[in-house]
């Protein structure tokens, strides 16, 4: 994730304080890895040299300095820019639980065992995130269902290839 | 639209019926079996007149009774005919002898020569008969050899059973018994027999009566399947035909089926028509080549059930939106109205009502206002019972589960139930209305006969050449009887020809007499002169006389035996009694002892039999041995009452007609039940998943038929009383309702919905079974 | 055998249509107030599972403990009876009667119990209510969206305060909103009357509401929880 362009897009809204970025990302963004103020800090000076931003004030006081940042018209196209270029999709082409099936067949061992025990762990992820969806906001119920989708992914393909591991047997260790 | 654009879509639509897999062929190949099982039924109704016109041409071409009793002199083309026809087990043996006068002497039809004296032709019937074990007894009777075949233009029917036999002697016997002498066997005119208006008006109601349902039956017919057809015009509307082309497609889908059913319908008939000549109903047999349709109500029945096919898709479809994505039923129906519906029965009263008292003044009925009146009250039921239906059923609520179940059934689809009882109704409100016409005219077509079966059941003339004593002596011993009762009859007059006052004699034993008057005491010899007999004047004159003649002859007919009978001093008196045959005689009771020997050729010889019930043969015993004694004798049987052959036929034939029909109708509303249950197989399975009792569901099976089916029958009744009542003030007979006949008929309506439900339980319980929750 | 504390339990149970053996095994058990997921490929046998549960099909052999009572050897009124007081169903469609409105689909199980229309509809309507369709109550099953009738038919199922909630593929036929907002709907309600719900699906997201879950894979059973 790129933390620049999530911070320039932060500011789109109105000039902010740096801590005031730290804490908008953490709630909209940071469920699981709250942002250094460092990070906050580094971040900004980059995007001050770059000239996607502006320092809007300063207010004095104790502690770090207060600068106000405003976003500039480059950081408002920059911002444009980030939005319209698609991401690349993750390929998935190498993951470790495919190793892993791939690994207990040709050593004789028990692959389903392994897969049905990568799906309880799945699940118990899910339930887990089920849960906070059901407590939290709709923030929170989209973040999770992002989460959701990808862990069902994983566990479709756990089904497919528990349906077709006879055949994925015979594969590996011809 | 153009009439192009109509015979395309219908043509599309013939093309989908067919080619619909093998659901599509199920279900054409059902509407063709019910249309055709009703267009069979339709073309047999037709056929009748002409087959009955038929019988009695034939008939009328074999004439051999002449209206005139003078006798024509003998000619070189005249014929003698003597008619030795019998009865075997209750079937009429219609026997002639033949004994051609000259060389151009008529021939029946059916005969390619005269028979030679002692030989005979007879009917493929008779022969088969005469050949199995079965007719032995026959066999005795008509002792003649078998040297040939009356072809089947001499017959009226293939089970007919008849014979020609040659003989010689036959003028002596002119006058004295059933001998003619004929120049021709084609009767006089073959009359149109006038029928009697009041039969005239059954034969019509009993037609409209079975027709009526068979129309509502195809009209069922053509929509076997309707929802599965539903699912198909919706995919028809996705694909870009639109509404009115969607309803034409469905009615030429319903179309195929009709002509499908024509088809079916011929074949079913012409199968029912070898059929028809193989058996014999109500003593009546027809060859299959006398069942032809009158062509012009063929040819309108291969119009107007296609026709009608169309107009009813198109009718049913009014109401329903064919949406791409499936059917709509227009949320909520229109209300039906009564007021039309009212109309209906109203306008038939009308029609009936101006006829009312015709029947006893002998008028004619006008057969159209009839017919139409009939119909329109019958068809009225059909309109107002989708009425009655929903008024009802929208006000039942309380009650258990299944009752719920049913009635919220019907109240989503009241049309749907009133339209499968509806041929139900209207047979039972005709059969109803039938019911109290036959019972109401029933008195004027059954004669009391007055005879005592208890006293004797068969009565054989003895020909004077054979001394009445041997041959009660003979009758007696034959099986199965088990007592006779012999006397002679003749009569007395106070001059030897000419006499003015004349007076019966009976001559028996005093046990004989007995039979006839009540006598204090009685021994051989005694004469009695019996009192208060009816219609009986003379007697008491007659005793006064001195000497009275017995068997007097007159002056413009052939002599009498003509024998003086001095009457005793010790004339005694007796009362009189019925016979045997109801008869009161008066007249004089003479004891064997008192009467001349010379007088006993005046007298007619008669021996009353009783027979042993036990014994069915001793009938045919009898017939056998007065045969032997005379071929031209004519035994009677005796039975309480008697009824007009042809009212009886009629009757019979409602009954028969009305068990096909409601036959027809129970296999269409079992098709549609089975239906619509396999339509709901996941339901039914998801109602036993959370502990609906099967019989919940069962009886809530019954209940969906048996509300319609109780409400039908109800208005059935009504209307149907009121029809009868209408009808029998037609023919001026006291009204009076027949419960029994309502009972019965409807108790044969609820059979037949019984039979449905217990029909449609076993697959109820199979589709209840959880393989229905099985997610596919 | 049977874990203790457990209301409904099955262990080692055979059923076999014709040639194919549904449950070649198979064990289960459930306590009061849990929800158990039952997962597999289609075909494996979990349907099946759940109707000899249920005890809509007998097994072959096996048996089938409910509270204590071994259901087997139980006639087919008392099974009955056992659905209608002490069970629940939901299916994934074809479950409502289409022509009677949804409170009386509703009250439909209770009626059946013997209680008068007016109670049963009365608390049907309650039901309803806590299934946020109490407005389509004099709406016919063919007049509401399938999101609407699965409530309903989750309402009817809990309606007589069933111990055991069967549901087989309750959000088969709804599209992702429609289906958890079903199965929020349906485990609160569970969960409010400490009902055991044998929750039968493929879809693990449904699976993720379930307590813990039990694999079906041709025709045996493995029990995740008590594997690990």
């Amino acid at each position: 994730m790129s933390i620049g362009h999530t911070l320039l897009g932060l500011l789109e809204s109105g000039p902010r304080h740096g801590y005031d970025l730290k804490r908008a990302f953490d709630a909209k963004f940071g469920h699981d890895r709250p942002l250094h103020y460092g990070q906050v800090y580094s971040t900004m000076s980059r995007l001050l040299k770059n000239g996607l931003v502006e320092v809007d004030g300063i207010e004095a006081g104790d502690g770090p300095e207060r600068k106000r940042y405003a976003i500039t018209e480059a950081g408002v196209t920059d911002v444009q820019q980030w939005l319209a270029t698609p991401e690349k999709p993750e390929p998935y082409l190498q993951s470790t639980l495919y190793t892993k099936v791939v690994l207990a067949l040709l050593t004789h061992r028990d692959a389903s065992g392994i897969l049905d025990t990568q799906r309880s762990e799945h699940l118990r992820m899910m339930r887990i995130l089920t849960d906070r969806k059901r407590k939290g906001d709709l923030a929170d119920q989209l973040i999770c269902d992002h989460a959701l989708f990808h862990l069902e992914a994983d566990l479709r393909w756990l089904e497919l290839t528990a349906a077709r591991l006879g055949k994925l047997a015979e594969a590996v260790t011809r | 639209m153009t009439a192009r654009q109509w015979s395309r879509d219908l043509a599309m639509g013939t093309k989908f019926a067919f080619t619909g897999g093998r659901e599509g062929w199920i279900r054409v190949l059902l509407t063709g079996v019910g249309v055709g099982l009703g267009v069979a039924l339709l073309l047999l109704t037709t056929a009748i007149p002409s087959a009955m016109q038929a019988r009695s041409d034939r008939e009328y071409s074999r004439t051999d009774l002449r209206m005139s009793s003078e006798v024509i002199p003998k000619a070189d083309n005249t014929v003698l005919v003597g008619n030795v026809g019998s009865d075997f087990r209750g079937q009429d043996v219609r026997g002639r002898e033949l004994e051609p006068e000259g060389l151009r002497a008529p021939l029946p039809p059916g005969l390619s020569e005269f028979p030679a004296p002692g030989e005979m032709f007879v009917s493929p019937a008779l022969r088969k008969l005469l050949d199995s074990p079965d007719g032995k007894l026959l066999r005795e009777r008509i002792p003649y050899r078998d040297t040939g075949t009356i072809g089947s233009i001499g017959l009226i029917g293939p089970a007919e059973l008849a014979f020609y036999a040659g003989t010689d002697g036959l003028a002596a016997r002119i006058g004295d018994s059933p001998v003619n002498r004929l120049d021709t066997f084609q009767g006089v005119d073959a009359p149109s027999e006038e029928m009697d208006p009041v039969l005239l008006l059954l034969v019509l109601v009993v037609f409209v009566v079975l027709l009526m349902p068979v129309g509502v039956f195809i009209a069922a017919a053509v929509r076997f399947g309707g929802e599965r057809r539903d699912r198909r015009l919706a995919a028809l509307r996705l694909v870009g035909a639109d509404g009115r082309m969607t309803r034409r497609i469905a009615a030429g889908e319903a179309l195929a089926g009709a002509l499908l059913g024509l088809l079916f319908g011929t074949v079913f008939f012409l199968l029912g028509r070898q059929i028809a000549g193989t058996v014999e109903l109500f003593g009546i047999s027809v060859f299959p080549s006398y069942l032809d349709p009158t062509p012009a109500l063929a040819a309108l029945i291969a119009l107007a059930v296609p026709a009608a096919a169309v107009a009813v898709t198109l009718f049913a479809l009014r109401g329903v939106v064919i949406e791409p994505l499936g059917v709509v039923r227009t949320a909520r129906p229109a209300r039906r109205r009564l007021w039309w519906r009212l109309l209906l029965p109203l306008g038939g009263l009308a029609l009936l009502a101006p006829m009312i008292g015709k029947g006893s003044e002998n008028g004619d009925f006008n057969a159209y206002m009839v017919t139409g009146g009939v119909v329109l009250l019958l068809v009225g039921v059909t309109a107002l019972l989708p009425w009655v239906v929903e008024a009802v059923v929208a006000r039942l609520n309380s009650g258990p589960v299944s009752w719920q179940l049913a009635v919220r059934r019907l109240q989503l689809s009241s049309g749907t139930a009133a339209r499968m009882v509806n041929g139900i109704a209207v047979a039972v409100a005709g059969a109803i209305a039938m019911q109290m016409l036959f019972a109401g005219v029933e008195s004027d077509y059954t004669r009391a006969t007055g005879q005592d079966v208890s006293r004797a059941q068969m009565e054989v003339t003895v020909p004077a050449r054979i001394p009445l004593a041997k041959a009660a002596e003979e009758l007696g011993a034959t099986p199965g009887v088990r007592g006779t009762t012999a006397i002679s009859s003749g009569t007395l007059g106070e001059r030897r020809t000419d006499p003015e006052r004349t007076a019966t004699v009976t001559v028996g034993d005093c046990d004989a007499l007995r039979e006839v008057a009540r006598l204090s005491s009685c021994r051989d010899g005694d004469v009695f002169a019996v009192r208060h007999a009816e219609y009986d004047t003379d007697t008491a004159r007659l005793a006064k006389a001195r000497t009275l003649y017995l068997d007097p002859g007159y002056s413009d007919s052939e002599k009498g035996a003509e024998v003086a009978w001095t009457v005793p001093r010790d004339l005694r008196k007796a009362d009189t009694r019925e016979d045997p045959t109801g008869w009161e005689r008066g007249g004089f009771l003479i004891t064997p002892g008192a009467l001349p020997a010379k007088a006993a050729p005046a007298v007619t010889g008669l021996v009353y039999l009783r027979l042993d019930p036990s014994a069915p043969d001793a009938r045919e015993h009898v017939l056998n041995i007065a045969a032997r004694m005379d071929p031209y004798t004519q035994p009677m049987f005796y039975a309480a009452s008697e009824q007009s052959g042809r009212f009886t036929s009629i009757r019979t034939g409602l009954f028969v007609g009305a068990a096909c029909v409601l036959a027809l109708i129970g296999a269409s509303l079992l098709v549609s039940q089975l239906e619509q249950l396999r339509e709901r197989r996941k339901l039914l399975s998801a109602l036993v998943a959370f502990g609906t009792r099967r019989r919940t569901l069962s009886l809530s099976v019954l209940w969906q038929t048996a509300i319609p089916v109780a409400l039908g029958l109800l208005l059935a009744s009504a209307v149907g009383l009121t029809l009868g009542a209408v009808l029998l003030k037609m023919t001026g007979t006291s009204v009076a309702v027949d419960w029994p006949g309502v009972l019965s008929m409807a108790g044969i309506g609820a059979a037949v919905v019984l039979a449905v439900t217990a029909l449609s339980v076993p697959p109820l319980l199979r589709l209840m079974r959880p393989d229905g929750l099985r997610t596919e | 055998m049977t874990p203790a504390g457990s209301l409904l339990a099955a262990h080692d149970l055979h059923k076999a249509y014709g040639p194919t053996h549904a449950l070649d095994g198979a064990g289960f058990s459930i306590h009061p107030g849990e929800i158990v997921a039952v997962m597999g490929p289609s075909g494996s046998g979990k349907s099946t599972l759940l109707h000899c549960l249920a005890g809509i099909v007998t097994p072959d052999s096996g048996s089938i403990t409910y509270n204590g009572l071994e259901m087997a050897t139980m006639n087919d009124s008392r099974r009955s009876a056992l659905r209608r007081s002490e069970f629940g169903f939901v299916f994934q469609f074809g479950q409502l009667v289409p022509e009677l409105t949804c409170v009386e689909n509703v009250a439909l199980p209770l009626r059946l119990n013997g209680t008068s229309r007016k109670e049963a509809e009365r608390t049907a309507l309650t039901w309803m209510e806590r299934l946020e369709v109490d407005d389509l109550a004099a709406k016919r099953p063919g007049e509401v969206s399938g999101g609407q009738g699965q409530r309903v038919a989750v309402a009817r199922s809990l309606v007589t305060g069933p111990r055991v909630l069967f549901a087989d593929e309750p959000t088969g036929a709804l599209d992702s909103l429609n289906g958890e907002r079903v199965m929020e709907l349906l485990t609160d309600a569970a969960r409010s009357t400490n009902a055991a719900v044998v929750l039968v699906t493929h879809e693990t997201r449904v699976a993720a509401y379930s307590d813990r879950e039990v694999v079906v894979r041709d025709g045996r059973s493995r029990d995740m929880e008590r594997v690990v």
